[in-house]
């Protein structure tokens, strides 16, 4: 929480509970510096050992039973932290908003699926896999083809953004909306495009490379980094999947604070402004749309092989809508808001309306088949619609956007963009 | 002009002459079926006329893209699909299970008599409209009113929210599955020429929709309600000096929308006898297409542009392959919003803008 000076909200006229809370907790920051390094670091050890505490030993009544955090939720959540993380940059930092960012989670996974696994056979490259037999089609290794998703997706990002972006804030949601549904209906019709099968159609891509260091590696660490991940042993998904995040934390935090996330933060406050400041506008929309897009298919590519299974119906519009609500719940533009929410939220989709659906329908008089998990879209709808009507800068703003809602009237055109 | 702009402007003109020579050339080659082609899309496209002038009136007042109509419009759906089966106008409530019927009597079969049958469309089409309008004046009053002020942003996304509320009461409502209902329109053939057939249903869809569009021509051109309408689209700060009643005219869009949404599900049940609870998003999506392709905003421009979205998704699914029509559609709408963001008739949203 490196509040800076000067990007301090005005003083509201009635100041909540909270917000004292906030100020006497800054207070006290500023006068332990420590906390700046030693609160992520708790967080991170805590988020580490999670599997010998949570799913395990004293607290796992409270983790693994009573909130159903288990191995594949915990898995789901970090998935949907990095998406909602991505999605930030674009709808948080640039204020441009996203609708059809599953297009880039769905590119990432069909990406392992072109570059790790079987589906084109009639080709025989390899490069550093780590399968146990030489399978036919295109093997390269899980951290290579990762890396591939990213700059995939990157050049995606690109080539949508580059007409598009000059539109008007409601239009630019309209189109990527448009991208966000043609792009997994190609994935849907494509295995058939001028006879050739690209993406092996609504069969979806399945037995997908999975990630591991391969022999040398795990030898030379003593067994500690496992030679392939596999799908009885998931503590390393979990691992691998929380390093992936806490790299896409930093970036984020790096972004932030660099020349390019105070460039982002003036297009969103003021295009005319910035543009006129000498922001070069498309230049800037741009390297968001992209940097948003490289962590969606990072999270692509490892859920794919984590799942082992890329169907083009897991990739609906329903999926860019639970990550824009994640980052809105969170706090747009806040780290760990967006963090928060991303947590809050997917544990709610995954298992926490089960688990409350579950608590009510044991409640005498109420019937057993009661599921509000049905619901869902529903639920969430209704937060997004609560969220705006109350609290618009979402549980845990950053100041500076705040300040922005605040400023109410004034901020009519914040996202427009002339054409 | 920026030589990327030249570029983009090259490939669209090429892109264009391709499509145009890919109909042409099927015209000529199957006459008969281009023109029953033909037919279809202009019926479906009067059905996305009428969603799309839900958007465009909404969008031409506060500039906010209304995402939860496509799903009022299901819920019109849903409406005459309980009139027609259960003879009941049914209130839903979310989030519990339960519907409030009111015995209507107006349940209708294949069999029943011809005046039962028109009795009931006709019932069907006023209570289906009835309850959207009330559906979309209550969602503006709770969700987009104390937003005026806002980024548009947050309305935008207050839209969405309610689009998935909306879509969750139609699920509570009904079931996840399709929902047929007895087809009551007549059928039988009006004419015959070469191998094309125009039927009676196709020519009902028609009959319903030029009358609505003649009203609401009428509404908004000469009644006093529609001039305060097109005052508040140009400025609202202005007309609420001028003595508007701003908040009201506003609902009154908001009403005339709900009307068509519930008008357009009526039809769309009666005239493919089945209505599905997601059905909204796409096909809303599609009307939104049509609002931007005609120039949204614009009243003609909507008609139009549900037309011609219409022939569009006929002549893919006629002649190329129904599986691409989703991707077609969206190409489409985001070419127009490239190329042409104003629309094939211009775009009419207030000045200064």
């Amino acid at each position: 929480m490196s509040n800076q000076a000067g990007s301090q909200p005005p003083q509201t006229k009635n100041r909540s509970t909270v917000s004292s809370w906030r100020a006497s907790y800054r207070r006290y920051r500023r006068e332990h510096t420590w906390l700046g390094w030693g609160i992520p670091l708790a967080i991170v050890v805590l988020a580490f050992s999670y599997p010998w505490w949570g799913l395990e030993g004293p607290l796992a009544f409270i983790f693994n039973d009573g909130l159903g955090i288990d191995n594949d939720t915990l898995f789901n959540m970090s998935i949907y932290v990095m998406l909602a993380l991505g999605l930030n940059v674009v709808v948080g930092y640039a204020g441009l908003l996203d609708l059809g960012y599953v297009a880039f989670f769905a590119l990432g996974a069909y990406t392992l699926g072109w570059f790790g696994s079987g589906l084109f056979e009639q080709r025989d490259i390899h490069f550093l896999d780590t399968n146990a037999a030489r399978l036919p089609g295109i093997h390269l290794s899980f951290w290579v083809v990762v890396l591939l998703a990213g700059a995939v997706c990157a050049f995606a990002g690109v080539l949508i953004g580059w007409p598009t972006l000059r539109l008007r804030g409601d239009y630019l949601a309209i189109v990527t909306l448009g991208f966000g549904e043609i792009i997994p209906d190609v994935f849907r019709n494509g295995d058939d495009i001028g006879g050739f099968d690209l993406t092996n159609g609504v069969r979806g891509v399945t037995q997908l490379d999975r990630p591991g260091f391969g022999q040398t590696i795990s030898d030379a660490s003593g067994g500690i980094l496992p030679v392939r991940y596999t799908s009885l042993e998931l503590r390393p998904w979990y691992f691998t999947v929380l390093a992936m995040m806490l790299i896409t934390v930093f970036v984020n935090l790096r972004l932030r604070d660099s020349k390019m996330g105070r460039a982002w933060i003036a297009v969103r406050e003021d295009e005319v402004a910035a543009s006129a400041m000498g922001v070069p506008l498309m230049r800037t929309k741009l390297w968001a749309y992209a940097i948003g897009a490289i962590f969606g298919g990072f999270a692509g590519a490892i859920y794919g092989s984590f799942i082992n299974g890329i169907f083009p119906t897991s990739f609906s519009f329903q999926i860019s809508v639970i990550v824009l609500v994640m980052v809105i719940v969170g706090g747009m533009g806040n780290i760990w808001g967006v963090i928060a929410g991303a947590m809050l939220i997917s544990w709610l989709n995954f298992r926490g309306l089960d688990k409350i659906g579950e608590r009510i329908g044991s409640i005498p008089g109420v019937s057993d088949d009661f599921s509000i998990a049905k619901y869902k879209f529903g639920i969430f709808g209704a937060l997004l619609v609560l969220m705006m009507l109350f609290r618009p800068e979402g549980l845990i703003p950053s100041s500076r956007r705040k300040a922005e809602f605040a400023e109410g009237e004034g901020t009519a055109t914040l996202y427009d963009v002339r054409t | 002009m920026p030589p990327s702009q030249i570029l983009l402007w090259v490939s669209g003109a090429i892109l264009g002459g391709l499509i145009a020579f890919w109909l042409v050339r099927n015209a000529i080659d199957e006459p008969d079926r281009f023109l029953e082609v033909t037919l279809i899309g202009g019926t479906t496209g009067m059905i996305y006329a009428l969603i799309a002038l839900g958007y465009t009136l909404v969008y031409g007042i506060i500039e906010l893209i209304n995402f939860a109509h496509g799903d009022n419009f299901m819920l019109g759906g849903f409406q005459t699909n309980s009139m027609v089966n259960d003879g009941s106008f049914q209130i839903p409530l979310f989030p519990t299970a339960y519907v409030l019927p009111i015995p209507l009597g107006v349940a209708a079969t294949a069999n029943s008599s011809s005046g039962q049958k028109i009795y009931t469309i006709l019932m069907c089409l006023f209570f289906s409209m009835l309850f959207c309008m009330v559906i979309n004046v209550t969602i503006e009053r709770i969700g987009y009113k104390p937003l005026r002020n806002q980024p548009r942003l947050v309305p935008l996304i207050t839209a969405i929210g309610f689009s998935f509320i909306l879509q969750d009461i139609g699920l509570v409502w009904k079931d996840a599955g399709p929902q047929p209902l007895p087809n009551i329109l007549p059928t039988g053939d009006i004419f015959h020429w070469r191998g094309a057939t125009y039927s009676w249903n196709d020519f009902i869809v028609v009959a319903v929709t030029i009358p609505l569009l003649i009203v609401l021509t009428y509404l908004v051109r000469r009644t006093r309600s529609g001039k305060a309408m097109r005052a508040t689209a140009q400025d609202m700060d202005a007309s609420s000096m001028m003595g508007i009643n701003v908040d009201r005219t506003i609902s009154f869009t908001f009403a005339l929308g709900g009307a068509l949404a519930g008008a357009a599900g009526a039809i769309y049940a009666l005239y493919y006898g089945t209505v599905k609870f997601d059905l909204g998003f796409r096909l809303g999506l599609f009307a939104f297409t049509a609002a931007v392709l005609g120039g949204i905003g614009n009243l003609s421009g909507a008609v139009l542009g549900g037309v011609v979205l219409g022939l569009i998704e006929a002549y893919v699914q006629g002649f190329w392959d129904a599986r691409w029509t989703t991707t077609v559609v969206f190409s489409v709408l985001i070419a127009i919003l490239v190329f042409r963001p104003s629309g094939l008739l211009g775009e009419q949203v207030p000045e200064g803008q």
